[in-house]
């Protein structure tokens, strides 16, 4: 048998080495190229979209700086045809925009609280710092029970304070932090009764869920702040804060029910089965296998709930609770101050402070979705 | 164990059953109006290894998932070890402790690395200190010859090393009797080798086990009886090199005809 004829094909002698991509194709100008200047077209679009956002941008820096009123005693300096933002007004309310009504001589244990909450948060969410675990616990157990302590007085000499003297940035915190606290690990029972195999459990769950997806926040809020006492015995006295908090919390709880479940869903019947195998029971199942891998998948639909009750907790307003933009609300019309910019400068006011915390919140947790991402990683 | 523990452990024990790792008389199982297991009877002696093969549907996964309870039977007995199964769910999770299981698709815990992987059931199902836990595991991904990847996570191996993961995680809960549910079909040709090899290692140490596979050089090499199974029904069981040599069912001569090439 002859040999091969290999004289007409191409046949390797050596292993050929890896070479860098064409410059084209990669850093800034590759980056600029590609996505950009890709055709005529591209290039075209690409010089309109600048145009409006500089547009975009000069406008509110034109407002806010450029034009912006910086000093003054009352609303008299912004109330020339060209003023822009009227920061003095800012200046002389921005208080009430933290506290609310909160007594002036008292602010002080709001600011305490902040600083504990933000000061055992920071470290809480950061994975380099230690002591997780009686972090976790100060956290949640000692640091409602201190800011509940705090806030409302009564004990260790402290003046007590009525939840409705509260107002501005705390209320909207304390609904927010409240809610997001508890509404979690309501979400994940519920979501856990959704897919029970006991019929009444499961029966339970999904009245619970669908019932309170079913109605708007507006009507629960108002609902809870004035047809509860209807129902109420005259001696029962439910806070109108608690009972928003209450309101936020399951409303927030029975969206999360769904998010959560559909985590689960997702997550492979092998699983169930591997835990099941070594001998773990129902809950270790869960809290050990099945929920650290379902709410790592659906962290952006938790914090997309998250963010969304941040905000609505705005609507505290029509109870007559005043949080951050109640505030802002009420005092623009203040006879001092008012002056055709001083609406939309509170307003900016209250659009950055929300912007900043949702996005911060956002960002967290795209952070701890790459953080935790160990499953595809190779 | 020895057979008196057997009984102080468990009522249902009798005499007869000394010495069986896993007993099944009659069982039956439907998946709805599906018959899948039709009076099945199997008894299997401590220390012996038994290869179940079959065609796909044919019921085989279904039978030793039974063992473990991963599937409820529906008439029928089967004692575990001296555990009569029943809706007792003490009695379950006292067999599934007993009981290793390897799974097709290995079933590691993702979010965990290998070592946590494997010293995850120790600690929370037989509260074993985490350090001891960790050095039994240490010990068995030894055996496995993987220690090294014991910081990874298993999304960071290869299928075959998942797989001597999966065993070495079970073997870290000193089971009695080990279940393979066809632990090398879902592995590249290359790496059936690595995993039959820790197999063939665990047989030789003396382990009670039961493989779904259809390796018939394993089978050969360390089956006491390899077992054909057709339509929910055990149609054939003898020792391996009269199996392979003489099968007496058509059944089993097509499938083998099929499988051997």
């Amino acid at each position: 048998m002859s040999a091969i004829d290999t004289s007409s094909v191409f046949v390797r002698a050596e292993m050929a080495e890896a070479r860098a991509a064409p410059i084209s194709t990669t850093g800034l100008v590759g980056w600029v190229r590609t996505r950009l200047f890709g055709s005529v077209f591209d290039g075209l679009l690409t010089l309109l979209g600048m145009a409006i956002a500089a547009s975009v941008i000069w406008s509110i820096f034109d407002f806010a700086v450029v034009r912006a009123v910086w000093t003054g005693e009352d609303g008299g300096v912004c109330r020339t045809p060209t003023a822009g933002a009227c920061w003095p007004y800012v200046t002389a309310y921005w208080k009430q925009f933290l506290f609310g009504r909160y007594p002036a001589e008292e602010r002080w244990r709001a600011i305490l609280v902040f600083a504990v909450f933000f000061g055992l948060l920071a470290p809480l969410a950061l994975p380099k710092i230690p002591f997780k675990r009686l972090n976790a616990l100060l956290f949640f157990v000692g640091m409602p029970i201190f800011a509940y302590v705090m806030l409302c007085g009564g004990w260790f000499g402290l003046e007590p304070v009525e939840t409705t003297m509260w107002g501005g940035l705390l209320v909207t915190l304390v609904v927010a932090v409240t809610g997001i606290v508890c509404s979690l690990p309501l979400g994940i029972l519920l979501a856990l009764g959704r897919r029970s195999k006991m019929p009444i459990v499961r029966t339970l769950s999904v009245v619970f869920i669908e019932f309170w997806r079913g109605v708007p926040m507006i009507t629960v809020l108002f609902m809870a702040a004035n047809m509860l006492p209807l129902f109420m015995p005259d001696n029962v006295d439910v806070d109108k804060l608690l009972r928003a908090l209450i309101g936020v919390t399951i409303f927030t709880a029975a969206y999360l029910a769904e998010t959560v479940r559909g985590g689960l869903q997702a997550i492979p019947k092998g699983q169930y089965e591997g835990a099941m195998a070594l001998g773990l029971g129902y809950w270790q199942t869960m809290g050990l296998i099945i929920m650290p891998q379902a709410l790592k998948l659906v962290i952006p639909g938790i914090v997309n709930s998250f963010i969304s009750l941040f905000k609505d907790t705005t609507l505290v307003l029509i109870v007559s609770i005043f949080d951050l933009l109640g505030m802002i609300q009420s005092s623009r019309s203040d006879p001092v101050w008012a002056a055709p910019s001083t609406g939309t400068t509170g307003y900016l006011v209250a659009a950055a402070t929300f912007w900043i915390f949702c996005f911060g919140m956002s960002r967290y947790s795209m952070w701890l979705e790459r953080r935790l991402a160990t499953g595809h990683k190779r | 164990m020895t057979p008196a523990d057997a009984t102080t452990l468990a009522p249902t024990t009798s005499a007869a059953d000394a010495g069986l790792a896993v007993e099944m008389l009659g069982v039956n199982k439907w998946y709805g109006d599906f018959h899948v297991l039709k009076d099945v009877d199997l008894r299997v002696k401590k220390g012996e290894k038994i290869v179940i093969c079959g065609p796909s549907g044919s019921g085989k996964s279904t039978m030793i998932r039974c063992i473990n309870r991963l599937e409820e039977h529906q008439a029928g007995r089967i004692v575990v070890d001296g555990i009569e199964l029943t809706e007792d769910l003490k009695r379950i999770d006292e067999v599934r402790r007993d009981v290793g299981m390897v799974f097709q698709h290995f079933n590691l815990f993702p979010h965990l690395t290998i070592l946590e992987n494997c010293t995850l059931a120790p600690i929370w199902v037989k509260k074993m200190p985490k350090k001891d836990a960790e050095e039994v595991a240490m010990q068995f991904l030894k055996r496995v010859r993987i220690p090294e990847q014991a910081r990874k996570y298993p999304g960071q191996l290869s299928g075959g090393q998942q797989q001597r993961v999966a065993i070495a995680r079970s073997l870290c809960m000193n089971p009695k009797i080990m279940l393979f549910d066809e632990p090398t079909s879902a592995l590249d040709p290359e790496m059936v080798k690595e995993v039959l090899d820790t197999m063939v290692e665990l047989a030789n140490e003396g382990m009670t086990m039961l493989c779904v596979t259809h390796e018939m050089g394993f089978a050969r090499q360390v089956a006491d009886r390899v077992i054909f199974m057709d339509a929910g029904q055990i149609i054939e069981m003898n020792e391996p090199n009269a199996f392979f040599a003489d099968p007496k069912h058509e059944r089993t001569k097509l499938f083998l005809s099929q499988i051997l090439h």
